[in-house]
């Protein structure tokens, strides 16, 4: 039995399992020992006690009675709000950055080169305390910069007019994202009869119809409000209207150009490796430039791209963390908090570090499951 | 039966005394005294508690403090290494046994005294809350910050205290936490909040260091919640811990017997009979802490009293000027009451 290879290698992987989960074992039983011996509470009960602190801007309702655990749902949501748009923002940077590099124009090229190089070398820490200076130095809202009526600049936020009646522009958004939907839909559909037939159909008007008229009448049958807030100072604060705080706006910058960078030299990096045999193949079948990019350089660069896309994105939500340096109340920042008014360290941070690996498993994930999609489709 | 229990007792008690110091002594001790250094752990960038100035020598209270206690246990002020620590890193420094001692303006709570295995030894600075803002805004009182947006450190007593206040008032704030002193300065200083709050020597610290110009703020009368704030040490070990705590009384002490370090070894030559066992000369203070006989002598000479730490570090001789209100010694109406040296 000892010389059957079968044998060997399932005993072989027996012995190591039991190494390792011997030594976890160990380590958490050693850590306990530890903990119990110097009189550090542990557990995670804490999580149902009142937090005791207030939280600036928060996309959940919360106030310093709610329990921690509440405290933590606002931080997490916090980091997937300033994650989600500054990916992308990253990517249509990135992308165009990747296009003006790409030019034949000396200026346009130029300035792509520059933005790379000046945004990829320099540490992102820097970049977001940077833009967190430079925000902070704007008028103050008693003075505030006004370039179109109604918005309102200043060192305490970005202020934009806001609809009266929310609850029906909710509606319309729904609806929007529902055409949306059902117009890449039809793309679909009609790029198959395309394959089927042959023949080309423009189909870009149904698509315009398509994500236009469900919001438009949405919003006409909750009443078609018209009625608009305009932010206003009042006291201390500004009072009404959509507001971008300082330290959203210096991460999301922060987060979104440093990773644009990033995403400019995959995208070119991306189309360079379609070959020129492939556009010389494509012009001599008589398709337009735009044709040329759109069926024919993007599907074969996209495979390139999104692997290494993904990990930029993954590292942009677990860089959000530097929101702490600035301000920003997302999960690093509330932990820290957490951590400091609970007492319970260790079970804080490996809440948090649990979260950012969800995160950024999630992140991947999605990015996987596309990258299946643009994948060459063997039949 | 009672005279043998009185016998007992006796022999134990002469057992006890005869008995040498050192076998007593802890874990924690043992490894300072085989190490040779006293490792302290303390933040460095609070003016008056530990900076770092620009010689690379840290300086302020805590440091003193340090100083003091590594004078008592090694004879020399400068066996001392710091470590520097922020407010989320310090306790687990501590307990990991990363440093011997926190001397980083740490206040003194019931929770974290009890469940974070750590023990706080004596009130070294008496602090509280108070909140700065631009003397333009022509604010008197907190009670009309309603709405205000409020710069804040992130898990110290300060974001409690801030919640508390304008909770019960009925008030509303926006708070802004940064985690880093010197980034919520600058937020602060370019007027990013309407106030800042924190202990009313951290506000005066960064109204004398980092404001353009230090007669544009105003730190409100009105200060809020307790901040006793003294060395932190670890359970286990119980000499240690009295060997700090009796540090920082014999700095206090010291002071009140108006011992200075220029006159300690005049006061050597003094008549009064407490002065002598203080300073060693008679009695066995030091035998009965696990120290040389000298120890206080050595440590007001090196290091200073409590009052010329204070001088230098928060009062007329720093940037500052810091009055002692509380942390006057209790003979001149302060808080600082050190036990009796018997």
């Amino acid at each position: 039995m000892l010389y059957n290879k079968a044998w060997r290698a399932i005993a072989y992987q027996l012995l190591a399992m039991t190494l390792v989960i011997g030594t976890g074992v160990y380590v958490v039983l050693n850590l306990q020992d530890a903990l119990a011996a110097r009189n550090i509470a542990t557990g995670f009960g804490f999580l149902l006690q009142p937090a005791g602190f207030a939280i600036g801007e928060t996309l959940l309702p919360f106030n310093s009675t709610d329990a921690f655990w509440r405290a933590y749902a606002v931080g997490i949501t916090n980091t997937l709000f300033v994650s989600a748009l500054a990916i992308v923002g990253a990517t249509v940077v990135g992308v165009a950055v990747a296009f003006m590099r790409l030019s034949r124009n000396p200026l346009l090229s130029g300035v792509g080169r520059a933005y790379v190089e000046g945004f990829r070398n320099t540490p992102q820490l820097v970049q977001v305390i940077f833009w967190y200076a430079l925000v902070t130095r704007l008028p103050h809202p008693r003075n505030p910069f006004v370039p179109v009526e109604g918005v309102l600049v200043s060192n305490r936020g970005l202020y934009l007019p806001a609809p009266a009646e929310q609850g029906a522009w909710f509606w319309a958004l729904i609806a929007a994202c529902l055409g949306l939907l059902l117009a890449l839909a039809y793309l679909r559909h009609g790029e198959r009869r395309r394959h089927e037939t042959g023949r080309v159909r423009r189909l870009w008007p149904g698509m315009v119809l398509l994500v236009l008229v469900p919001p438009l009448l949405a919003w006409w049958l909750v009443g078609a409000p018209t009625a608009w807030v305009r932010p206003e100072l009042q006291g201390f604060r500004v009072v009404g209207g959509f507001v971008f705080s300082p330290e959203f706006i210096a991460l999301f910058l922060g987060l979104s150009l440093y990773i644009a960078a990033f995403i400019a030299e995959i995208v070119r990096a991306g189309l360079n490796a379609v070959s020129q045999g492939q556009r010389e193949a494509a012009r001599a079948l008589g398709l337009k430039a735009w044709q040329i990019q759109r069926l024919v350089v993007v599907p074969q660069a996209l495979r390139v791209i999104v692997p290494p896309a993904t990990a930029q994105y993954v590292s942009l939500v677990k860089n959000s963390s530097l929101g702490v340096a600035i301000g920003y109340p997302e999960l690093f920042n509330v932990n820290n908090t957490i951590l400091t008014l609970s007492g319970h360290v260790l079970e804080a941070i490996a809440i948090m570090m649990a979260v950012y690996l969800s995160i950024s498993l999630a992140v991947s994930a999605m990015m996987n499951a596309y990258n299946r999609s643009v994948q060459v489709q063997e039949r | 039966m009672i005279g043998r229990l009185l016998l007992g007792v006796a022999a134990a008690t002469v057992a006890g005394g005869l008995s040498p110091p050192a076998a007593h002594a802890g874990p924690s001790l043992d490894a300072i005294r085989e190490r040779g250094t006293l490792i302290c752990g303390a933040n460095g960038s609070r003016a008056g508690f530990s900076l770092v100035n620009s010689e690379g020598r840290w300086e302020g209270m805590d440091t003193d403090v340090c100083r003091a206690v590594a004078t008592a246990i090694l004879g020399d002020a400068e066996k001392v290494e710091f470590v520097k620590v922020t407010s989320q890193t310090r306790f687990p420094a501590l307990q990991t046994g990363e440093v011997d001692m926190l001397a980083a303006n740490v206040t003194w709570t019931l929770t974290r005294d009890a469940k974070l295995g750590v023990d706080f030894v004596a009130p070294v600075f008496y602090d509280g809350q108070g909140f700065m803002l631009p003397r333009a805004l022509g604010v008197n009182s907190v009670d009309e910050l309603d709405g205000a947006t409020v710069c804040v450190l992130p898990g110290s007593t300060s974001e409690k205290v801030v919640n508390d206040v304008f909770r019960a008032r009925g008030m509303t704030y926006t708070p802004v936490v940064i985690e880093d002193q010197k980034e919520l300065n600058n937020a602060f200083f370019a007027g990013r909040c309407d106030a800042q709050i924190q202990s009313t020597s951290g506000l005066s610290a960064s109204r004398a260091t980092v404001a353009a110009n230090p007669e544009d703020y105003v730190i409100l009368g009105e200060v809020f919640g307790k901040d006793p704030m003294g060395p932190v040490v670890r359970e286990d070990d119980a000499d240690l811990r009295d060997i700090v705590g009796w540090s920082v009384y014999a700095l206090q002490q010291a002071e009140e017997f108006g011992i200075t370090s220029a006159n300690v070894e005049e006061m050597a030559q003094s008549e009064d009979p407490e002065i002598l066992t203080f300073l060693g000369a008679t009695g066995d203070l030091g035998e009965a802490l696990g120290l040389s006989p000298d120890w206080a002598s050595t440590m007001i000479q090196t290091v200073g009293n409590y009052g010329e730490i204070y001088a230098r570090s928060f009062g007329e001789q720093s940037p500052l000027q810091l009055e002692r209100g509380l942390n006057a010694l209790w003979t001149d109406g302060g808080l600082h009451y050190p036990p009796p040296f018997k």
